[in-house]
């Protein structure tokens, strides 16, 4: 484990060098970032829609009473929208997309011995592979989480029109008062945190792949399992510091 | 020129290769034959620096690439053209990014001048106008010779090929060799093709040295080969019935 530990820290330092060329180096930043965040924008509006709108029935059933206000409704979709749906569910649902696709890229460059052609032409292979893909993932993962946000609130907007368990007036005053803006601060690091696991962790399993066809499969698979178990740790230690 | 001094290479208990000694000189084609699991590819990436010798040193010019880390490899790799067996070409790139990847990092050539040096390199192996096509467009023959066109954009001082037949028609095969073989003449480059193929030993190979159990056996040129007494070198070349019938012909 501490052998894995350190040829993670290792590569990931090889990963930031000087680049030999910025401007090759920038088009595959903004390369990234199109596969990265127009490519998983499908998946997280889905996602982000039907989550809203469950996380408000789902409430709704259970705080409707006389005693409490309706408005309560609202107040609990946004945050536990902000505080953990969309970074933690948003972000588990791109270490599959996302993950999955960086480790195999990676992995059949290493088997097909595409690593070793850019090792010989002498560019620095971890930085030109890894590096664009970490800064996609830190700059479009939390704003595919933004983008998140706003379609789970929306979601649950439409599920209190289409239910009428709470009227819209009573969920748009939920959602606007008492806002504590520690909770986008945590909902921010907390993109950016599992972006940068989910990158550079599907990274690492493809850039030591080796073998065949099967290992690539068995590297993207090692390299989503770890991404999530990785991001469920570091949310509890996220909400343990900044709550 | 390449030197390599006493090199051994070992993967935990197993040595693959034993105390090898071999000079590559530039403007001939210098051949690395054996059979398979001889070392010989295992060779050829200590020369290249992608295995590092667990012992002994490669020399290129008198310059001790072993010795050197990363960045001082830069100025030697940027000097090196090497076709992959599989041919390794950049699958999200057509043939022309695939053939300009080199010069967009390491040089500052216009574009214009950069689509020219592709259209050149592509002429140069047969294959113009296919700029625009995507590796997984290409035959097997193909690739090899757009990774030839990519390993040349550099106008490299030292080209390395691995197995340059293999999985190719005999046809297709004796042009990638003559290819090789012009290029080296053409370019005076330090040529280091490793192979199992006897056309090609026969056909191109000026300095051949031939590999045993990860030990160097023999060497000398193509034509020294067929009167040789060394019986493990007798046994890899004429193991067919082709040579050994050529063999009583002589």
């Amino acid at each position: 484990m501490f052998q894995s530990l350190g040829r993670y820290i290792l590569l990931l330092r090889l990963s930031f060098r000087k680049p030999e060329k910025f401007s090759v180096y920038w088009a595959e930043i903004m390369r990234e970032m199109v596969s990265q965040g127009i490519g998983s924008l499908g998946i997280v509006i889905i996602i982000s829609v039907f989550i809203g709108a469950v996380a408000t029935i789902q409430t709704a059933f259970q705080l409707i009473s006389s005693f409490i206000p309706k408005t309560v409704v609202g107040n609990i979709t946004r945050d536990s929208t902000i505080l953990e749906f969309s970074p933690t569910i948003t972000s588990l649902v791109l270490a599959g997309r996302v993950g999955s696709s960086i480790a195999s890229q990676i992995g059949t460059m290493r088997v097909t011995e595409q690593i070793d052609a850019l090792e010989i032409m002498g560019v620095n292979a971890p930085g030109y592979l890894i590096s664009p893909k970490v800064i996609s993932g830190l700059t479009m993962i939390p704003l595919l989480v933004i983008v998140s946000v706003g379609l789970g609130l929306m979601g649950g907007y439409v599920a209190c029109a289409a239910s009428h368990d709470v009227s819209t007036a009573d969920y748009v005053a939920g959602l606007t008062e008492g806002f504590n803006p520690v909770i986008a601060t945590v909902c921010a690091v907390k993109a950016i945190t599992f972006g940068f696991i989910i990158t550079s962790i599907c990274s690492y399993q493809g850039y030591y792949t080796s073998g065949g066809a099967l290992e690539v499969g068995q590297a993207a698979t090692r390299g989503v399992v770890y991404s999530c178990v990785m991001i469920l740790f570091a949310d509890l230690v996220i909400s343990r510091m900044l709550l | 020129m390449i030197e390599v001094k006493d090199v051994s290479k070992s993967f935990g208990d197993h040595d693959v290769l034993r105390d090898i000694n071999a000079k590559f000189k530039p403007g001939q084609n210098n051949l690395i034959i054996g059979s398979s699991g001889s070392g010989k590819t295992t060779l050829l990436k200590c020369i290249v620096g992608l295995h590092e010798p667990t012992t002994g040193e490669v020399y290129y010019d008198n310059e001790n690439f072993t010795a050197m880390h990363f960045e001082g490899r830069v100025p030697i790799r940027k000097q090196i053209g090497m076709l992959f067996q599989n041919s390794a070409l950049f699958d999200s790139m057509t043939v022309e990014q695939n053939i300009m990847f080199p010069l967009n990092l390491f040089t500052d050539m216009a574009k214009s001048e950069k689509q020219d040096r592709a259209n050149f390199c592509l002429k140069r192996v047969n294959l113009e106008g296919k700029n625009k096509l995507y590796p997984s467009e290409l035959s097997g023959g193909m690739k090899k010779r757009v990774g030839i066109a990519r390993a040349i954009s550099m106008q490299p001082k030292y080209l390395f090929v691995d197995e340059p037949n293999s999985g190719l028609d005999p046809k297709t095969a004796i042009l990638i060799d003559e290819l090789i073989s012009e290029l080296t003449e053409e370019y005076q480059t330090t040529t280091v093709v490793v192979t199992h193929d006897m056309n090609s030993v026969m056909g191109i190979g000026d300095y051949v040295i031939f590999l045993h159990d990860g030990k160097k056996w023999w060497e000398g040129s193509n034509h020294e080969i067929a009167h040789t007494n060394n019986k493990e070198l007798n046994s890899f070349v004429f193991a067919s019935k082709f040579m050994k019938a050529a063999r009583e012909k002589l």
